[in-house]
Formats: C-alpha cells, structure tokens, sequence
C-alpha cells in the first residue's frame, strides 16, 4: 500500500515537472543563445494567465489555451526587439537589471489592467474530477495538461534537432562567431527563440490559472522554481531541462510525502547537492562564451 | 558598455541624500496640524490579495472623515503601506512612529506581522490597533496594553463553523484531516481545532503543515486521500486557502471539504463552482442593517464592487478610532486606551453594537457560519455566501462565543 501511495507521488511529480518544463525550456534557450537572464519570464506567464482568462469569457477555454500563448508570443516579438537586442553583448548585469524591471513594470500594468484582488478563473465542467486506474488517481485536467506538455516537448525538439533552423540555433549556443562567419545573422532566429519561449511560458500560465489564484504577483512566484530547474538541468542542454523538470516534481513530492514541512526547501537542498557533484548542471554542456 | 566611476556615483548619492535632507523638514512643518495616522497591511504576498481590499476601505473611511472637516478640525493624514513580513512591518511601524510622527497605528493581517507591530506599539507607548490578524495567542498570551483586536479570534471562527457543522451531524465520530499554514496563524487554528475535536467527539487522523508560498497542492491532496477521511477542513490562510479550493474541486474528491477561516476576497478569486462546505466570516455584504447597506452602497459606488470583510474592518476601525480621539479630544495613548477600556460601544453595522473587551482587548462582536450559493441563485459574481444565523444566537450574551478569563491566557501589565 505504501509503495502505492508513493508511486502516485512519483507520477504526480512527473506531472507537475511538466508543467514547471513549459516555464522553463523557455528560460533556459533564451540564456543558452541570447545569454540573457530572462528575469521576466514569469511576467510572461501572468499574462498568459490573466489573457486566457480574458478569452476564456468571450471564446471559451480551448481557444484561449491556443490564442493567449500566440499573443504573448506576438509581445515577445516587441520584447526583443526593442529591449533584449540592445543587451546581447552588453554586461549580463545590465540586462539582469532591465528584465527585472521589467518584470516589475509588466506586474503593475497586470494591477492597473485587472486591479490588484485577484481574478477567478475554473475548469471546464468536462475536465474536472479524476481518472480512477485500479487504485490509482489522476487529475483528469492534470493529464490534459501533461498530454499537450508532451506535445509541445516533441515539436520543440524536432524543430531544434530536425530542421535547419535549429541547426543554426543549436549552432549560435556554442559558436555565434563561426554562424556569423558563415554570413548567417542570428538576430531573426532571436526573434524567434524569445517568441517560443514566452509563448510556452504563456501556455503554462494559461493551463495554471484555473488551478491556481491568478494574481499580479503570480509570476514572481514562479520564476525562482523555473530558475532552479535550469540551474540543475544544466545550460543548452534539452533534455537536462526534461530531467531536471521531472526531477524536481518528484523529489518535491517524495519529501511531501515523508516530510510535508520539508517540501518546498527539498528543491533546494537537490539543486545545492547537484551543484556541488556537477557544477555545470545535470547535462549542462560547456559554452565557450560563458566560461 | 559604459560603466559608471565611483566618483560619479558618489556625487549622485550625495546629491540625493542632501536632496532628502532638504526636503523632508519642508513636509514636516506643511503638516503639522494634521493627525497623523499609521496603517500597515500586506500588498505583496500570500496576503497580498485580501490586503488590497484593506487598503481600499481605510482610504474610503480617511476621506471621508476629512471631508466632514476631519477631527476636531484637523485632517487625518494616513500613511498606509505594504507590511510585507513580519520584520519589514517591525521596521516600518518603528519609523512611522519615530520619524513620520504617527499617533498610532492600525491595520495587518498577517498574525506573525501584526505581533511584531504589537512588540513596537508596547515599547513606544503607542496604541495599535490589529484589524485582520485572527491568531488567539495574540490577545492571549501575547496580549499587551497598547494593542487592540478587531477580527475575531481562532476560537471563535471554530466556535461559529463548529456549531454549524455539529448541527449537519458532520462532527460526532467524524475522522478529520486537515491543512494547516505553517505559521503562528495556522499552529493557532489547529490548536482550536483540536480543542473542538476532542470536545465534540470527532478524531484528527491527519494534518500537514503546509508553507505559506505553496501554490501547488496535489502532493497533498494524494496524502488527504490516502488518510481517507470523512471530513476534510482547511486551516490555510489567503492565497492557499483559493489554491487549495480550486484543486480540490479539480481533483473532485468525495469528502466534504470545510474550514476555520475563510476571506471573502479569496472566495471571490476561485472561480465558479469550486467552493463548497461550510466556513465562517465575520462581515459580508448581504447583511441586512441600515449602516452596512449605506455602506455598500458608497463603496460600489466609488470602486465597481462590493467591499470585501477587509474593507469593512478597516473602515470601521477608523471610524473608531476617529470618534474616539473626537470624545476624548486627545491622540495621547493613555486616554484612547481608557476610552476603549470603558467598553464603549460601536456601531459596526452589524445587527448587535461590538465593544473591545477591557481586560483582552478583543472586539467583541457577532461572527457568521456560511454554505455557498447555489448558481441559479447568485444576483452577481460576489453574490456567492448564504450566511447562517449569527453566532451567538440572538438572547444570547455576546461575549459566549469568545474564550473566557480563564481558558485566554492574557495578562496585562500595567
């Protein structure tokens, strides 16, 4: 029975990996080709959340879980062009510095928008409740979730292993002076990586906020545990994204189990242990340009 | 990139430093007539939500105690900001006292805050008075002299939902499990709640202590089915009260889910048809008297939606303390504190008058079980409360929901 119950932790923990992945897959390609701390992920996925609120009044739940991440998407578009391009070379610290601005900026426009009292938001009556296998219990709307999560990982790794954009993509991570060499400018496929990335950020704010309080701060309070896993995944490595997502779902859940008080520092203490045995990250690869 | 040279920033932090010091003497001589009033209340944070409509309240009730031509002829100037922990709150309530020159202060929510406040109100000899902060260790063995308790206590908000509940037969032989925030609020409410368990025949068989910053509870919701219980009851507090109700609903667990303390505000942030269950409040816009419509009234009118209980307390605690420095014609602590003590009584637009008890301090008041309004039966989005029959019933002396002499723990120096 016990190992029943701890099992169901495990998958759970998968499940939520899922979700912190879509924040930060999107963190980490940012940093691995712009080498920008992108503190203003999680501003990104607020919007996704409050935006899809907003549709969902009008259009319904499934298009907004489709239209909030394509218009979050279209502002990245803005966000990169007229903010990020000016730090690529620049001091990390001062793009450290805009995008948190930023992120303080995005969160008193969200309470200007839409008030400071949070916003409600539910599930569809047709994904509430759970799927029963044997004694086993899934979050019905959980598997909706971990179903597109997987979705959009495939596609995301066919377009960065499988196409000649992400040839030029993977390329630019470890050598941008040889993609320039070669006459490719790397700034279109920026336009692009920031596009997906806080668009994915949106999808995750969006399937979130009829789970959680959708509130202006929601995205500060996502951002830390996004940056943990990309610590631990290690830098422009994918699947050490994957992993490191997963990982700390489950680890997350395990210590919950045991030892609920001790379930939010365990993410933590695992990435300080995995930090200490390899200080690059699970697969972290080593980028010439930030050594 | 450009880097900036020490000596340029050194010139800019002296210039910005000579610039406050200049400035600030100009403030204080432009105010000097005016009362000036302290209020602290969490913006950021698991509180933060419930906080935003404190501040709305308190800014509705200063402007419109200056505008009928302030106390005794002089405006309230309010200095209202964001507590946001329990240290923060200490230092800013230290500052407003010794360099703003606040008369007192009031306000918070948080119970780990609002004790820090009380610590500085005691020592600068300042009244405070705690409007949210539902923790009985407050005015019980951490009561003090200076500090006043608008919200009702732990005990209460069990004693309200408790009666409740044992009417439905939803106590008696029950097995619990419950969800408790992990800080001096929620070891409080558990502690209440066990008090009311092993009283009435009902058995804890769970409870996790959960962080105030958790926004995802399924790990938690897997253990409350594991226990499975009869009963489910939330001792969480703002944000994880609405996180926790809406994953609840979106697990769809068979056991009823109830709790010790609910605000409307994070009701109102759930979301259609996730809550459900029993809980307790201790003000709602539907009750029924003349001053709380008036009220109502006023405050839609001014922002586009009802009052939230955090809006009302505030308001009604500045009204207090307004009419109090008016009676007394004084700011000086040692008078405001006689004049509560003498347990005057207030109108706080409820159906009975509330009075803060003289030996603990505790605005004593009638509180209010609710279930929650069926869809088809909602005038509007914050139409979402069916309050039950106030607590005490009505004949019943007031103060019989509140802890007595000796089962509260509170013992004032003088």
């Amino acid at each position: 029975m016990q190992f029943g119950f701890l099992l169901e932790q495990v998958v759970n923990g998968l499940v939520l990996g899922g979700y912190y992945l879509l924040i930060a897959l999107g963190l980490s390609l940012i940093f691995s080709v712009g080498g920008i701390v992108n503190l203003a992920h999680g501003a990104f996925y607020a919007l996704g959340a409050y935006v899809s609120v907003e549709i969902t009044k009008y259009l319904g739940f499934g298009s907004a879980i489709v239209l909030s991440p394509i218009a979050v998407a279209l502002l990245g578009i803005l966000f990169e062009r007229f903010i990020l391009r000016r730090f690529y070379d620049a001091d990390p610290i001062l793009s450290l510095l805009v995008t948190f601005g930023l992120a303080m900026v995005t969160e008193q426009a969200i309470r200007i928008i839409w008030g400071a009292p949070p916003i409600s938001a539910a599930i569809p009556q047709s994904f509430r409740g759970s799927v029963f296998l044997g004694d086993f219990l899934f979050s019905r709307y959980r598997l909706l979730i971990l179903a597109v999560v997987a979705a959009v990982l495939l596609g995301v790794w066919l377009l960065l292993h499988k196409t000649s954009f992400g040839r030029v993509v993977r390329a630019g991570i470890q050598r941008p002076d040889m993609v320039a060499a070669l006459g490719i400018r790397l700034q279109p496929y920026m336009t692009a990586i920031v596009m997906l990335g806080v668009g994915m950020a949106a999808l995750g704010g969006a399937f979130f906020a009829p789970i959680t309080i959708v509130h202006p701060a929601m995205g500060a309070e996502i951002i830390t545990v996004a940056f943990v896993v990309v610590v631990i995944g290690g830098l422009g490595s994918f699947w050490g994204v994957v992993l490191a997502a997963m990982l700390v779902g489950v680890v997350r859940g395990i210590t919950i189990h045991f030892a609920p008080a001790a379930g939010e520092a365990s993410i933590y203490v695992l990435m300080f242990l995995v930090l200490m045995v390899r200080p690059r990250g699970l697969l972290g690869e080593r980028i010439e340009k930030f050594e | 990139m450009t880097r900036y040279s020490r000596r340029t920033l050194l010139k800019a932090g002296a210039a910005f430093a000579g610039a406050s010091a200049i400035g600030s003497p100009a403030i204080l001589r432009a105010q000097a007539a005016r009362i000036k009033i302290g209020h602290l209340v969490p913006l950021t944070g698991f509180l933060g939500a419930i906080g935003s409509y404190a501040q709305l309240g308190v800014k509705m009730a200063a402007e419109e105690i200056n505008a009928s031509g302030g106390i005794m002829g002089k405006q309230i100037d309010l200095m209202s900001e964001d507590s946001v922990n329990p240290a923060t709150a200490s230092t800013k309530a230290q500052r407003m006292i010794e360099q703003d020159g606040a008369v007192l202060l009031f306000g918070e929510i948080s119970s780990a805050s609002s004790l820090t406040i009380m610590q500085v109100a005691e020592r600068n000899k300042k009244v405070f008075f705690s409007t949210g902060a539902r923790s009985d260790a407050l005015r019980g063995k951490d009561c003090n002299r200076y500090s006043f308790h608008c919200d009702i206590p732990n005990t209460v908000m069990v004693n309200a939902v408790g009666t409740a509940l044992n009417q439905k037969g939803m106590v008696k032989g029950k097995k619990f499990v419950t969800l408790t925030a992990d800080y001096i609020f929620g070891h409080d409410l558990l502690k209440a709640a066990k008090a009311f368990f092993s009283a009435n025949d009902a058995t804890l068989i769970g409870d996790e202590l959960i962080a105030t910053d958790v926004t995802d509870f399924s790990p938690y919701l897997l253990k409350v089915r594991q226990a499975k219980p009869d009963v489910v009851c939330c001792n969480l507090a703002g944000n994880q009260v609405t996180n926790l109700v809406k994953q609840y609903a979106e697990f769809g667990f068979p056991y009823p889910l109830v709790g010790f303390n609910l605000n409307t505000g994070d009701a109102w942030a759930m979301g259609e048809g996730n809550l459900s269950g029993t809980w307790p409040t201790v003000w709602y816009h539907t009750l029924d008297n003349p001053a709380s419509k008036a009220f109502v009234e006023a405050f839609s009118k001014k922002y586009g939606k009802p009052p939230e209980n955090h809006a009302w307390i505030e308001y009604i605690t500045l009204k207090m303390i307004a009419q109090a420095i008016t009676d007394t014609k004084s700011t000086e602590s040692d008078a405001l504190i006689a004049y509560f003590e003498k347990q005057t009584q207030f109108d706080i637009m409820k159906s009975r008058k509330g009075y803060f008890r003289s030996w603990d301090h505790q605005l004593v008041q009638e509180a209010y079980p609710f279930t929650v309004k069926p869809k088809g039966e909602m005038k509007d989005k914050w139409d979402m409360l069916v309050l039950g029959e106030a607590v005490p019933a009505a004949g019943a002396e007031l103060e019989a929901i509140y802890p007595t002499k000796t089962q509260n723990p509170c013992n004032m120096k003088a």
